[in-house]
């Protein structure tokens, strides 16, 4: 106990005082406060800008009331002290965690995946495109796209009836007309016409998105088509299959069959035919439920969740018993050459875990591995091809990769712990076992446990060791989900997300917090606990 | 566009080209292969994708059921390709890719160990165990435990037991499987009798596939073009032919066409699509891709000028015998679940073949429709 932390209030805050004089005052430091926050602020209008142009009021405020927050906290000197210290760092956990977290939960309720990838609107426009059909064996036009003189900025399509040799011209509302005084080149491209201006390649490429919607009605009747032009110089006729009626938001196809926006992402028709592309919306709690109630779903989720449990708790206690004995054998002081042992005990441990599960998988293999070829004299163990086998081995190669961890954590502890201890266990009679199981281990665990517990939780979440080494196979059997027999949770999060069986974000995703929920709990109940062997000091 | 280090620098000649021409500058983006159609499909909707891709043509399905491609309109350029490339951009009556090349599978035959050419599995198998090599054949299968429905295809072909029906009109009908009935029993019976007899092994990855063929452990190997390097640079001596039938059909292998896409949300849709329907499609241009990749061109003319190179006549003329692979949505789902039946049966764990491998397109006719 020092003197000072008895100081009368008042004499405290005089030196305070005196501090915050000597440390923020000088003009050189207004004029750098200034500079960097002017420049940041100068920064912030500009992306407050550049969201007002877009229209999206979420970002607005976000950057509003950070931009706001900043200057608060770091123009007026001598206060908020901790704020100036805290903000950027909670700053960047609100950017690069609190927001994924965020969007993480925002995508578990869509139907975010193959299929249901963008907006409404996107869907209807790419429908649309996917439906209209040159029609089969129908002539080539030569094509132009122009401007009519006096007729303003609208673009037309002219064009030379490959039948009749007739100019004609015509726009998205004005059908073919006959045109007249056209002119070719020498290649045949159309250069010119009375009353119109022909557009070159240039300007024509700058206005695509026009060109692209242009379709020019061959008659009165929609039912003959309408010409269209991909490329500015030659066009087609087409005809829709399927049309989109804006006011009533119904595809109608053209057998007559309407297809109504079904309110989960898609055009349905009655008989439940859907038209690809949908689109993404929310879906509420389906994600979720679809874990508990989709037979497809729920028993590869639970055999899953099992054997995540037994992974993870199954590697932690055997890397941990192995690297505490082996720890224990080393930190015996009459054994020889022990630094040169624990060299080569840490050895796993400085190879690339990723390189190494990958020659792992090589060993295992059933034929020409070398654990079944020369370890086990030619006997044929499935190793990877057998749902209990590829357990094992995903056992056997996670404790080769995890002791080396724990070897040394236990070998730093058992080191911190003090001499007289073992003395005083001597004293009262306690020797070996009994010495080690009633007195160093429950000191060491109060220094380990909470090591255990993240390493509970680096495994519960160990997607590079089952990915490399099984890719989660032998799958099941009797599910339609691409899961198998060694998938713990996260990389079924992963197949089901990224996949090859078609990417569902909204399904992965709802995964993904359920296993957060899931790690959250478990750490929680295991930091209490440790509480408890605190108590020991 | 985005395209891969492969293609790169002829498409850079071509950019510069186009440049010259129509005034127009394209922005080459050089990514990795495998990333190009998973990042399209999520930026395209945020309206920061490119204008155009290079791609497979099976992942057509994917991109057309997500709406990230726009159909081209080929006009009358589409008999300058090969049938077979327009079939397989193809997707619901529309085409939505330039092919460029092709790929496909053929059997390479190691004319030291087995001089004479082999028409049928069995005597392939047959002159594979009088060579003395250490396996008769080798098919490659894929890494961590899967069989590869991909390579042992040619011979489910050669049962008639197509992956899906083939319509009228020549297409996929992408509802309804043809692999399953009498035809794929057959195929299952086939396989599990090659597991028994050895000369199919699910342990073999395509790897050790590849370093057996090349060290003179067997006469043959199914392979694509992809490993001609390697057996080139160990001196085998070698011949591409047909895939032996094991059934009463051809061996057809799939056939893999490379592409390019324009997305369906590009502002640049005229420049994109004279870029790549009248550049791109060009066989000059296609004769340099060629020459860049060495994989047979799909367009006719630049493919005749490549046949120079024997290789590419040999793999191309088995491929024009093949069908494309299928680029339906579904067939994600059905890879898996196909590779898993075949694995089953490989390792002897299916005490009945046939109905193992009626229960697979049971299963996955319910998950497709």
């Amino acid at each position: 106990m020092t003197k000072e932390e008895f100081t009368p209030p008042a004499q405290r805050e005089e030196r305070v005082h005196r501090a915050q004089v000597r440390f923020s005052g000088g003009a050189w430091s207004w004029v750098i406060k200034i500079v960097l926050l002017g420049g940041f602020d100068a920064l912030m209008v500009l992306g407050l800008l550049a969201a007002v142009a877009k229209a999206s009021w979420v970002i607005v405020a976000v950057i509003a009331i950070g931009t706001l927050a900043v200057n608060l906290i770091y123009l007026p000197p001598n206060r908020e002290l901790p704020g100036k210290y805290l903000a950027p760092g909670v700053a960047f956990m609100l950017i690069f965690s609190v927001s994924v977290m965020l969007y993480t939960v925002y995508v578990g309720f869509t139907n975010y995946g193959d299929g249901h990838n963008g907006s409404k609107a996107d869907a209807v426009l790419a429908i649309q495109q996917n439906n209209q059909a040159r029609v089969p064996d129908s002539a080539t036009y030569k094509a132009a796209v122009a401007t009519k003189n006096g007729g303003g900025d609208e673009l037309w399509l002219i064009v030379v009836d490959p039948k009749t040799g007739q100019a004609r011209a015509g726009n998205n509302d004005t059908p073919l007309q006959d045109a007249s005084g056209v002119t070719t080149s020498s290649l045949g491209a159309i250069t010119g016409a009375d009353g119109y201006t022909v557009l070159d390649f240039a300007a024509v490429s700058a206005r695509s998105s026009e060109v692209s919607k242009l379709a020019v009605p061959l008659s009165d009747k929609g039912a003959d088509g309408f010409l269209h032009t991909t490329t500015g110089s030659q066009a087609y006729v087409y005809r829709s299959t399927m049309t989109y009626d804006e006011k009533a938001d119904t595809f109608t196809d053209t057998a007559g069959t309407v297809y109504r926006d079904s309110g989960q992402g898609s055009f349905v028709s009655s008989e439940g035919r859907t038209i690809q592309p949908g689109w993404k919306v929310n879906v509420g709690f389906s994600n979720f439920t679809a874990a508990i109630t989709n037979s497809q779903v729920r028993g590869p989720f639970l055999k899953v969740l099992v054997w995540t449990f037994v992974f993870a708790i199954g590697s932690v206690v055997s890397c941990f018993a192995l690297g505490l004995i082996l720890a224990l054998i080393f930190n015996d002081s009459r054994l020889r050459g022990r630094r040169w042992f624990r060299l080569v005990m840490i050895l796993p441990y400085a190879f690339p875990a990723t390189m190494m599960t990958m020659v792992w998988s090589g060993l295992f293999n059933q034929d020409f591995g070398f654990i079944n070829q020369v370890l086990l004299g030619g006997l044929q163990v499935p190793w990877l091809n057998d749902g209990t086998w590829a357990k094992v081995a995903i056992l056997v190669v996670n404790l080769w990769l995890g002791f080396p961890y724990q070897f040394l954590v236990a070998t730093g502890a058992l080191q911190s712990l003090p001499d007289d201890v073992n003395e005083a266990a001597e004293v009262d009679g306690a020797s070996g076992w009994s010495a080690f199981w009633y007195i160093k281990f429950p000191l060491l665990m109060v220094s380990l446990a909470p090591l255990l517990i993240s390493t509970f939780a680096f495994n519960f979440n160990n997607f590079n060791l089952i990915y490399m080494l099984t890719r989660g196979g032998p799958r099941f059997t009797d599910t339609s989900l691409d899961v198998g027999s060694t998938d713990i949770l996260i990389s079924m999060v992963y197949k089901v997300a990224f996949g090859d069986q078609g990417r569902q974000y909204g399904l992965g995703s709802a995964f993904a917090i359920l296993i957060f929920i899931i790690v959250g709990v478990i750490s929680w109940i295991g930091f209490r606990q440790t509480r408890a062997l605190e108590d020991i000091n | 566009m985005w395209v891969d280090s492969d293609r790169a620098p002829v498409l850079k000649s071509v950019a510069a080209q186009f440049k010259k021409d129509v005034g127009v500058t394209v922005n080459l983006v050089v990514k990795d292969n495998s990333k190009i159609v998973p990042d399209f499909i999520t930026q395209v909707p945020t309206g920061k994708g490119p204008d155009a891709i290079i791609c497979a043509h099976d992942r057509l399905g994917t991109l057309v059921k997500n709406g990230v491609v726009a159909p081209l309109e080929l006009g009358d350029t589409t008999d300058q390709y090969q049938d077979i490339a327009i079939k397989a951009f193809t997707y619901q009556d529309k085409i939505y890719g330039v092919p460029y090349s092709t790929e496909n599978l053929a059997l390479i035959r190691n004319t030291k160990l087995a001089p004479s050419a082999v028409t049928s599995w069995d005597a392939m198998i047959a002159a594979g165990r009088k060579s003395g090599a250490k396996y008769p054949v080798l098919v490659g299968m894929d890494s961590v435990q899967a069989a590869s429905p991909y390579n042992l295809y040619p011979f489910q072909a050669s049962f008639n037991a197509p992956v899906f029906k083939i319509g009228a009109d020549g297409a996929y009908d992408g509802t309804t499987l043809g692999m399953g009935d009498a035809a794929g029993a057959s195929f299952a019976t086939w396989l599990a009798a090659q597991q028994k007899a050895k000369t199919l092994n699910i342990n073999i990855s395509n790897d050790i596939a590849k370093t057996s063929f090349v060290s003179g452990q067997s006469p043959f190997f199914i392979s694509g073009p992809w490993n001609l390097a390697d057996i080139k640079a160990k001196n085998i001596p070698y011949a591409i032919e047909a895939i032996p039938a094991a059934g009463p059909q051809a061996a057809t292998p799939f056939v893999g066409v490379q592409g390019f896409a324009m997305s369906s949300k590009s502002k640049n849709t005229v420049a994109t699509q004279k870029l790549i329907v009248e550049y791109i499609g060009n066989a000059d241009i296609q004769y340099k891709l060629f020459e860049a990749g060495q994989r047979p061109p799909a367009n006719k003319e630049a493919f005749e000028k490549a046949k120079s190179d024997k290789d590419v006549a040999a793999y191309g003329a088995v491929g024009a015998k093949g069908v494309p692979m299928p680029a339906v949505p579904a067939m994600d789902s059905v890879w898996t679940d196909w590779g898993n039946a075949e694995a089953a049966i490989l390792s002897g764990k299916s005490a009945d073949p046939a109905a193992a491998w009626q229960k697979m397109v049971t299963g996955l006719q319910a998950k497709i429709k």
